[in-house]
Order: C-alpha cells, then structure tokens, then sequence
C-alpha cells in the first residue's frame, strides 16, 4: 500500500489523475493541488462554530407566523413537528424530526468527533470514520426540508383574511446553519483519517 | 461486479496512475470491462466505474432535464382551496414571496439550490458531453465545464424540494386543501433523471476521454 505522498506525488481530489510534486494546478481539470489541505481543519472548525452558533436561535425563533380568523400562532422547528405529530402523521411528523434535530445534532457532533481524532491521533481504523463522513456528506443536505416547507408555505399560503403564513427569523438563522455545516464538511480533508492511521501503526 | 484495483506498487509514468481522492493510495489504472468498477482497496471509495459508450444516452436525458426544469419553474408545483378562495404557486412565485427584509436570502437559496443549480449543473453537463458522442473535439471551458459541474452536485436539491411539498401538504392539512400541480410530477421526473444521469456517468472515463479527444486534435 502506497500513498501518494510516500512516492513523492499528488493526487488531484477532483478527478483522481496523479502528478509528481506537491503543489500546483492538476494539468487534467485546473483544479488546485495539495498534497494535504493545510488549513482545513482550520476551515472545518469555523465553518463549524458558525453553523452552531445560526442553529441556537434556530431552534427558540418561530420557524412559521401563521394568522388565521382566529388568531396569530408561532411555531418552532420542535413544535411544528409536535403539531403535525397531534394530527396522527407520525411519519411526516418523524421526517421533519430527523431531518431538522437528529441529522443537524449528529453532524455538530461526527465532524467534532472527526477532527479530534485527527488532531489526537489516537484513533485506530480509518474505515469507520470514513464510513461516518460519508454519512454525514450524504445526508447533511437533508437537513433543508424545513427550509423549503417555509418557502413553499409563505409562497401559498396568502389568502387574505383567511389565512395568511410568514416565515419568522429561526427560517434565516436554520437555513444559514445547513449551508454552514455543509460546508464545514466539505472542507474537510479526509486523507487526514488515514494520516492519523498511520501514524499510530508506525513504531 | 467488484474488482479491486489490483497493482498497489505503482511503477511507471503518472498517466497509468489513479490516486483515491479519499485516502491518498495509488494504483496502477487497471483494464476495466464495461460493468467492471476499480474500488479503493483501503477506504473502498469507486476510483472508476466505466458504463460503456453511454454518452448519448447521458446526451439525451440531460437535454430532457433541461427542458423539464425550465417547464416546471412556470408551472404551479402546489395549489391550495380554503373557504373558496384558490391560490396556485409557481417557484417563480417562491422565489419573490419573502419580502420582509433579510429572509429574502432565504428565498433566494431555496430556489437557487432547487432550480438554479440544478439547470447550471445540467447545462455545464450537455456542454461537456455533446462533442463527446460524435467524438469530435471538447469545447472550449469544456474541463472546467466538468469540475463545476461536479462541484455543484451536492447543491442540487431537487429531490429535497420534493419531500418538502409532502409535508406542506400534511402541515397545512387543518387550513385548508392543498393538491400537487404539474410541476410538482415534472420535479419527480427530474430527480429520477438527475440520479440515473449520475450513475451512468463515471467521471474518470470522461476526464480520460477529454484528454483523448484533445489528443487527437490536429495540432497547428
């Protein structure tokens, strides 16, 4: 088993071609080479901190204002899908769930997780923490659902005095707190988990 | 069909080598059968998975991509009944429904990542594979025409949007009636496309034959 690194070379992360050297632009598709990204648990750690910090009022600010004939009524992430869960859907009510608690909260903690390890070194197998970053990349963009029910709610939703739904400011700060995430993701270097590998194999 | 790609003691010039984005190891690039796919031997990432000459089927679904987004930006996705009042809406209509202040970013992204990615990244896909099914010369752009289109993948979210119409249509159930309109059948149809676009396009197989056709170009 060889690296590219042992031999000297650089593998472009876009389209796998090997060049020698280390640095540079990869002659196939122009994308930039490194060896290893430098910065990029720099990178996830802010991108990190950022989508933590939009997820807090994400979750205390109304997600939806909805005014009916009857009143106003403010709902939060957790509490749109209380009401939904009242209404016997529990599917949807489990959809919306997973997709805005569980999927958010599992990938502050799996790209936390991913990048002490890599700084500690003192994790064994590389498999099972590339297996969790590819989860986390896979379904991290699920977390949007909520987003896009706002929109298409706020955009429909508008009928006079009958009913009328705005968005309220937890759509801004959750929807920012996704994109942040994915992007904290995206900027990790994975050849990081099998460095931090082989460092322990090594006498 | 699995095969590992075999020679991990990569000898030779860098042209025979692939390297797994992943992880790092090299590998000699090996011959693959159509069908066959060369899988990481550490992290088992798919370093290449040829599909054969399926460039103009990818050619032909990706055109009716176009077409069908393109459709369903002008077409109500969703239509509501309360009290005898209707209200249809178009992602036209989304795109400018938040108007107070800051949410309009919000507004902004959701269609961007539900129509505008997607129509990009399947424009960028046409232009990169069209010279490719009559063999002739790429493009000019045409590489960095493929890198972002590949860079734009996980933005596209198609498929999101349409969940996300499924539980409008359960959250609002007590105001009033919603049904699904045409566009909302043109984005099922798009997200099946998307996903059968991707997995019959093996992007090492389209960088090698952008490096062949510019090979083959006359040079002046």
């Amino acid at each position: 088993m060889t690296t590219a690194r042992e031999i000297g070379m650089v593998t472009c992360r876009v389209c796998a071609r090997v060049w020698p050297g280390a640095d540079g632009r990869c002659g196939r598709c122009g994308a930039r080479l490194h060896s290893r990204e430098a910065t990029s648990l720099q990178r996830v750690w802010g991108w990190w901190l950022a989508g933590f910090i939009c997820y807090i009022p994400a979750n205390l600010y109304p997600m939806l204002i909805t005014d009916t004939l009857t009143g106003r009524s403010d709902s939060t992430i957790i509490g749109g899908a209380i009401e939904i869960a009242q209404h016997g859907d529990f599917l949807i009510a489990g959809i919306v769930l997973f997709a805005s608690v569980v999927i958010p909260v599992a990938k502050f903690l799996a790209i936390a997780y991913l990048c002490i390890t890599v700084q500690s070194g003192r994790a064994r197998t590389g498999q099972g923490r590339m297996r969790l970053y590819e989860i986390i990349e896979f379904i991290g963009r699920w977390s949007m659902i909520d987003v896009f029910v706002v929109a298409i709610l706020s955009a429909l939703v508008q009928l006079s005095v009958v009913a009328q739904i705005q968005p309220g400011p937890a759509a801004l700060t959750f929807a920012l707190s996704v994109i942040f995430t994915m992007l904290s993701a995206r900027s990790f270097d994975t050849r990081l988990i099998w460095d931090s590998t082989a460092r322990e194999v090594r006498p | 069909m699995t095969a590992t790609a075999a020679q991990s003691q990569p000898q030779g010039s860098p042209q025979d080598l692939v390297g797994c984005p992943n992880c790092d190891q090299v590998y000699r690039v090996p011959s693959l059968g159509r069908g066959a796919r060369a899988v990481c031997g550490r992290c088992h990432t798919v370093l290449i998975a040829p599909r054969g000459e399926t460039y103009s089927r990818v050619l032909a679904l990706s055109v009716a991509n176009l077409i069908l987004v393109i459709a369903a930006v002008f077409h109500p996705f969703l239509e509501i009944n309360a009290a005898g009042i209707v209200n249809r809406v178009s992602l036209l209509d989304v795109a400018t429904s938040f108007r107070s202040g800051v949410l309009v970013v919000v507004s902004v992204a959701s269609v961007a990542m539900i129509v505008l990615v997607p129509l990009l990244r399947t424009a960028l896909l046409v232009y990169v594979i069209a010279p490719l099914t009559r063999a002739n010369a790429p493009w000019p752009g045409a590489r960095i025409a493929f890198r972002w289109a590949q860079e734009m993948k996980p933005w596209a979210m198609t498929e999101i949007f349409i969940i996300g119409c499924a539980v409008a249509l359960v959250k609002v159930a007590d105001l009033a009636r919603l049904q699904f309109g045409l566009a909302f059948w043109l984005f099922i149809a798009l997200a099946v496309f998307v996903v059968v676009v991707d997995r019959m396009l093996c992007a090492w197989s389209v960088w090698s034959a952008l490096d062949e056709a510019d090979a083959q170009r006359p040079k002046p």
